[in-house]
């Protein structure tokens, strides 16, 4: 594209890409928990519903749909996700010494064996 | 052939026809649709409207008619049986395709609800078949036309303009045909007159609460289902049976 000098290019957009967007919850079979699967763009939740099914649960496996305005999600900074970083040395905060493990470990492993 | 098997067949491919040229129709909004979520949505929906005609299709050749393509790209014009409303170019209003989506597919699950009942097993299991799709296609036909006549002066009187010029095209879906009466003494269809009162019935309630009142008794636009179509539909046929007439019948898809 070929602009005079000096002019900055049109930036200007339609009302209809001020659509706010709404974050997409997918429910794959009763008492799952409902997983995240994107946005959509709409302007109201309703609209916001008929178009996420297109979009998330076109392929089936879906029995339940959220949509909730993004802008009514509450997020941490990524500015402070070093929040999330555990001192190393505190492993008997993380559950892996639990002595049932290795014995729900040697169960696994003899489901794997041939018959 | 007995008359039940040739209403049967009547009913039969005019149903598909309207699926397939509606299909076809809305599908031309691919691309263009005023926002990506809706154009990704609307061509999903325009390939369930083409799935519909070739089940129907299907059920033709077991009835012993010719095969699904043949039936969808090999016939005249004359003997496509669809109403003239699928038949209108999609022209540069959305409020036009909303209200034809809109018309149409409450008049499918009215449609197909009464088939869920039809004496013939194989259409009756049909109806009940597409009977979610088109619940989730009249759940947005809703939507859409709700949000339109709720939303500004010019999107209600855009939509509401789109409902008036289309009411005549809607009403030319409930046309009667040749075997109308077998339909109904065989237990195979309500039949179109009553599909038609149930549909004004749902459509004048629906619309009253948007305070839209529209004049149901306008003259209907008749003729598709003798194959009397309007100017519209032989440039579809041409444009949508382009590669089949270039490849002839030995074409392998």
């Amino acid at each position: 594209m070929e602009l005079a000098d000096g002019e900055a290019p049109d930036q200007t957009v339609g009302e209809v890409d001020h659509w706010p967007t709404y974050e997409v919850f997918v429910q794959k079979k009763r008492g799952d928990q409902h997983q995240h699967a994107g946005i959509v763009h709409a302007p109201n939740g309703e609209m916001a519903l008929v178009l996420a099914k297109e979009q998330y649960a076109r392929r089936g496996y879906c029995v339940n749909l959220w949509v909730v305005a993004t802008s009514d999600v509450t997020a941490t900074d990524y500015l402070d996700s070093d929040i999330f970083d555990s001192v190393p040395e505190k492993t008997h905060r993380e559950p892996v010494d639990y002595k049932v493990k290795e014995k729900i470990n040697r169960y696994i492993q003899s489901k794997k064996q041939p018959v | 052939m007995s008359n039940k098997v040739t209403a049967l067949k009547e009913l039969l491919y005019k149903m598909a026809d309207d699926q397939l040229i509606l299909g076809h129709r809305n599908s031309e909004w691919i691309g263009i649709g005023p926002v990506l979520e809706e154009d990704i949505a609307f061509g999903s929906l325009a390939q369930d409207k083409t799935g519909h005609a070739f089940n129907l299709y299907q059920l033709l050749e077991r009835m012993g008619e010719n095969d699904p393509d043949t039936i969808a790209f090999r016939r005249a014009e004359n003997e496509y049986k669809c109403c003239h409303l699928v038949e209108l170019p999609i022209g540069d209003d959305y409020a036009f395709c909303l209200a034809r989506h809109f018309y149409f597919d409450h008049a499918e699950s009215l449609r197909m609800e009464a088939l869920s009942e039809c004496a013939y097993p194989d259409l009756a299991g049909l109806a009940r078949k597409f009977y979610s799709e088109i619940k989730y296609h009249v759940f947005h036909a809703n939507t859409w036309v709700k949000n339109l006549l709720m939303g500004t002066e010019e999107s209600k009187a855009r939509m509401t303009t789109a409902l008036n010029d289309l009411l005549p095209y809607a009403l030319g879906i409930f046309e009667e045909g040749e075997n109308e009466d077998a339909l109904v003494d065989e237990k195979l269809f309500i039949g179109e007159k009553a599909l038609k009162e149930k549909w004004i019935e749902r459509m004048s309630d629906w619309l009253k609460e948007y305070d839209v009142s529209l004049d149901f008794s306008v003259e209907p636009h008749l003729g598709g289902r003798k194959g009397y179509h309007t100017e519209h539909l032989k440039p579809l046929i041409d444009e949508m049976t382009e590669v089949v007439n270039l490849e002839g019948d030995t074409m392998e898809w």
